[in-house]
């Protein structure tokens, strides 16, 4: 028997063998092409992939389950401080990664159920409203946790924590290999592509299995979904168990390759990013959601380097401070997205069978 | 094959349902029948679990699922197909029916009750790769009780079948329950049109604020001058 991964790639037409060959390909020098512009492009990619595996986490809980959480980043905060309170000065500690990720994962995945066991009953804006507090509480949390026993160290965050490391193999500083300089953000830029890819399989695996249909079916009506024997408590805890671990997971690379974590890059702006990610892209379909984070992500940064020539040039002075130039922007792609694109920018074709479906109904 | 006894149902304190007792027996179509706001849907939902029982038990095939988790219910041999349909509206016909074998995993057993349900609703058929939610609401009707066949269920809860459907498509939906009923099924059926749910099923009962009033053969029923004043508009 072979194995079912290698079957389907062996079942898959020249025509897409060679797209992904192509897109694989592009993928693995695209660190390479952008250090060619400088380190900070390799640490957008960077953060792109983070995104990704953050966005793909969220799918899991929005896109699949149909359970609108608003305070995702919570999940990844808990990751990121699990990470940092364990390999960093702070405590002393400097457990190796393979345990610690393990740990962020659990209990981002303890807290997710947390949220989910009293949210169960409650469903649209008002499970939004309920997650949207969580993610706060958490935040708040983190920031005040510094007294009578300094755990978070507050505001200040914590500094100074451990990379990733293979033994002896840090990813934060250079190495040689075959003459070539790699350089911290491109070794993570591989990690997080592996960590990613992982992720995407997984995505696809849950979607096509008896879970997945039956997250869809309780998406579409939680009562039909009992009626034909589908225990909705636990289906949706596991959606909100499953969504925090990734979160969680993708939280603990973060707090590795800044080296430093504080609340504030846990505000609810945050997950609203992340939730905007699943949303443009195309709810519940994997490959709308990678579009999705990807553009949100490098997007905004790309204009960063524009903005200020531009201004530069124009005006002879910055006028507008790039920072909100990207919020307006941002909201500005929003808005246009869902009055033109409602059903997102590349929607599965379930989505896009609704939307036809709707407008023969109109006309 | 159905027993409730002294069954209440209560939403805060407002009792809907006030301890009734009723039976069905194997192979038998039961109605239940009243006015709006008599209780029925109630306890046909406190039947399927889809509500907390205040008070009294259920007993299904001998055993006492008062307290069954809601999702395990069908695989106990209890189906309902709920007020207003409840399909799945953004799957497909065909997705739909599939939903509704969720909980069994005997592939040949499910192809032929796909069969047998294509044959009982040639409609759905033709419609099979058509999304739910773009049905006429018979069509919608016809699929929500295919899909309750899909899980192969011993016994079938109905809950107002005919409503909202015009006079020719209720006909042809009765028609298909009465042919699902003379294949063995035991049909429990909620209706607040009294006179075709009379017509149609050996015995019923009648609610009215939470209690039963009457009941007996549903021959005698439509012939019972109470019955008649009341429910039937003489």
């Amino acid at each position: 028997m072979r194995h079912p991964i290698l079957r389907a790639l062996l079942r898959l037409s020249r025509h897409k063998a060679l797209l992904l060959l192509g897109g694989g390909a592009i993928l693995l020098a695209l660190p390479f092409v952008a250090m060619l512009g400088g380190q900070a492009w390799v640490r957008i990619l960077d953060l792109a992939i983070l995104y990704v595996f953050l966005a793909l986490g969220l799918n899991i809980v929005v896109g699949f389950a149909g359970l609108l959480d608003l305070g995702y980043i919570a999940f990844y905060a808990v990751g990121a401080y699990t990470w940092a309170l364990l390999a960093s000065p702070h405590f002393g500690l400097h457990l190796p990664f393979w345990v610690i990720l393990p740990i962020g994962a659990l209990l981002a995945c303890l807290f997710g159920v947390l949220l989910g066991a009293p949210t169960l009953r409650l469903r649209g804006d008002y499970l939004a409203i309920v997650t949207l507090g969580f993610g706060e509480i958490i935040r708040i949390f983190l920031n005040n946790l510094n007294a009578p026993v300094n755990i978070t160290n507050g505001p200040q965050g914590i500094t100074l924590i451990d990379p990733v490391k293979f033994g002896a193999f840090s990813f934060s500083s250079r190495t040689e290999i075959f003459g070539y300089t790699l350089v911290g953000p491109q070794k993570y830029y591989f990690l997080l592509l592996a960590l990613c890819v992982l992720v995407v399989g997984i995505n696809y695996r849950l979607q096509h299995s008896r879970i997945g249909r039956a997250w869809q079916a309780i998406r579409e009506d939680e009562i039909a979904a009992k009626a034909v024997g589908i225990d909705t408590r636990n289906m949706k805890l596991l959606a909100f168990a499953m969504g925090a671990s990734f979160g969680g997971i993708a939280g603990g690379i973060y707090a590795a390759m800044q080296g430093f974590v504080s609340p504030e890059s846990f505000s609810l702006i945050e997950s609203i990013m992340v939730l905007a990610m699943v949303v443009l892209g195309g709810m519940g379909h994997i490959p709308g959601v990678i579009l999705g984070a990807v553009l949100l992500a490098v997007l905004p940064e790309a204009l960063r380097f524009a903005v200020l020539p531009v201004q530069q040039a124009l005006f002879g002075k910055v006028l507008v401070d790039p920072e909100s130039l990207r919020m307006l922007i941002f909201g500005l792609a929003l808005v246009l997205v869902m009055r033109f694109r409602p059903q997102g920018l590349w929607p599965s074709p379930e989505r896009k069978r609704e939307l036809l479906a709707g407008q023969e109904g109109r006309t | 094959m159905l027993e409730v006894t002294g069954l209440r149902v209560a939403y805060g304190g407002i009792q809907a349902v006030k301890s009734i007792t009723l039976h069905v027996n194997e192979g038998e179509m039961v109605a239940l029948i009243g006015a709006n706001g008599a209780g029925k849907t109630s306890t046909l939902k406190a039947i399927a679990r889809m509500l907390d029982a205040a008070g009294g038990d259920v007993h299904f095939a001998g055993e006492d699922i008062t307290r069954l988790p809601a999702h395990a219910v069908l695989g106990r041999g209890i189906a309902l197909v709920p007020e207003g349909r409840g399909v799945f509206p953004r799957l497909t016909v065909a997705e739909n029916l599939a939903m509704g074998a969720y909980i069994r995993t005997d592939k040949a057993g499910m192809a032929r009750d796909l069969e047998q349900v294509y044959s009982h609703f040639p409609r759905l058929k033709e419609r099979a790769g058509q999304l739910a939610g773009t049905l006429s609401g018979g069509e919608q009707q016809m699929l929500a009780i295919g899909r309750a066949l899909m899980g192969r269920p011993r016994l079938l809860l109905l809950d107002e079948p005919s409503m909202g459907l015009a006079p020719l498509m209720v006909q042809k939906i009765f028609e298909v329950i009465q042919a699902v009923a003379a294949q063995g099924m035991t049909i429990l059926l909620v209706e607040q049109n009294a006179r075709l749910a009379l017509e149609v099923s050996q015995r019923a009962y009648v609610m009215e604020g939470g209690t039963i009033r009457h009941s007996g053969e549903a021959a005698e029923l439509l012939t019972d001058a109470r019955v008649r004043a009341a429910y039937l508009g003489e």
